[in-house]
């Protein structure tokens, strides 16, 4: 048997032996299974990986019947990124009807709520128009982004810089009030874009600024759930466990600093989310059976343990998918296919 | 890296059923294989004809629920979602508004 031709979590090309491969596999899990104190890939698993990278072709896919739905954030953006110009009505378009797209979300370039709050009357519109002529549901999506409250960019003392003076109770207090803040941002614009009929809320990059951003999303979540019992809510996570900025936040009784997504999922539930999309990064230094394989670990448990539906993030830097701008679709595809057997998803 | 995981494990989008059971998703929660169950039991198919493009083509022509390719006629936007809400028995937010509007 030659060697395996994959990558590393850059992208770089690496090539390993049958057996380096499964000792990166078995490793990948390891790391899962400690961290999160969950249980570890069977053999069987383990051996459906091995089968996978060893495909001796560049692209891979589920087996008839595995198809799951697919979601996306930042969706009208990611056109105008790569230089594509044409206005977000046909960035819609061209995702329902030239990329198969199942779902698709409207967003803006400034992609926060606290920015859209001013302007939701010029999305508004935009939003009704792209309803009239387009036929996959559409969300609206944009961050919590809880950085945009402190100085300079907010009202709020800067945490960044009181912790490092030892003022820990100031900058607790900090992120308490930037929750409240966030909350009513996202929910003067959630609340608008539904009423302008959008299908569904994305809450996106949640988590980015640390528990007091999960905080505020579970909130915000759970409002407008309230108000609106009909709505869609995605709430997809920036990063695989939530860091304690603040420490002590709870939802619900629960401390959300340093929480999984097995656990994170728990708690999305209990706000009223729809759909939850888990994130686990990618380490650029480990080769990608690792981190493939540790990403499945944490996501299998969390799909075990959901009962609404889950929607791994698998874009470039998460889910095993290579941190550069250009993924290869080697990896993508047997990520792809890889995350959605082992783990029984309901969607990426 | 979005057409790459469309192929390697999306349902099609409007190419298939994949807008629509995303839809149930969307509306009821349910997980994969219950929506995949729903929307097959709603258009009398089985649930692997939800992802075949050629025969969901037809299926989409007869329903008036949407196509990819146009032909002159056809339900289009939101015509074709006041049909798939029909369908599928669910409400479609913009379609109920729209009726709000109307009536």
């Amino acid at each position: 048997m030659g060697k395996i031709r994959t990558r590393f979590g850059d992208g770089t090309p690496l090539e390993l032996s049958e057996s380096e491969l499964m000792e990166d596999l078995e490793n990948g899990t390891a790391d899962a299974a400690k961290r999160g104190d969950i249980p570890v890939l069977s053999k069987e698993e383990l051996q459906h990986l091995v089968d996978i990278f060893k495909a001796p072709y560049n692209f891979v896919s589920v087996e008839p019947g595995n198809e799951v739905v697919l979601s996306y954030d930042a969706g009208t953006l990611k056109i105008r990124r790569v230089g594509v110009n044409v206005d977000r009505i046909q960035a819609l378009q061209i995702y329902e009807k030239l990329f198969g797209a199942d779902t698709m979300e409207l967003c803006h370039v400034d992609y926060s709520f606290k920015p859209i709050k001013p302007i939701v009357t010029m999305e508004r519109p935009i939003l009704e128009q792209a309803l009239l002529s387009t036929h996959i549901p559409l969300f609206y999506g944009a961050m919590p982004n809880l950085g945009l409250y402190s100085q300079p960019d907010g009202p709020y003392p800067n945490p960044a810089e009181l912790l490092p003076q030892g003022k820990i109770d100031e900058a607790q207090a900090s992120y308490e009030a930037t929750v409240d803040s966030a909350v009513r941002d996202i929910l003067y614009a959630s609340n608008a874009m539904w009423e302008s009929g959008a299908d569904g809320i994305n809450l996106d990059t949640v988590g980015a600024a640390g528990d007091a951003d999960f905080q505020a999303s579970l909130i915000a979540s759970e409002k407008m759930k309230e108000k609106y019992p009909d709505m869609c809510i995605e709430l997809g996570m920036a990063g695989e466990f939530i860091l304690g900025m603040h420490s002590e936040l709870e939802y619900d009784g629960v401390r959300l600093a340093g929480l999984y997504p097995h656990d994170q999922v728990k708690l999305a539930e209990k706000a009223g989310v729809t759909i939850f999309g888990p994130v686990v990064n990618t380490n650029t230094s480990e080769s990608c059976p690792w981190n493939l394989s540790r990403s499945i670990t944490f996501m299998k448990e969390c799909s075990k343990v959901a009962t609404i539906p889950i929607h791994v993030n698998m874009g470039m830097g998460v889910g095993a998918v290579t941190v550069n701008d250009h993924p290869p679709v080697d990896i993508v595809s047997r990520a792809s296919k890889a995350m959605v057997e082992i783990c029984r998803l309901d969607g990426l | 890296m979005a057409l790459t995981h469309a192929h390697a494990s999306g349902m099609g989008g409007m190419r298939a059923a994949g807008d629509l059971v995303a839809r149930v998703q969307m509306a009821r929660g349910m997980r994969i294989q219950e929506a995949k169950a729903y929307v097959a039991e709603r258009l009398k198919l089985s649930v692997s004809e939800l992802t075949d493009p050629v025969i969901m083509t037809e299926v989409r022509d007869d329903l008036q629920i949407g196509m990819l390719t146009p032909m002159p006629g056809c339900a289009k936007g939101i015509e074709a979602k006041f049909r798939i809400a029909e369908v599928l028995g669910l409400d479609i937010n913009c379609v109920q508004r729209f009726r709000q509007r109307t009536t």
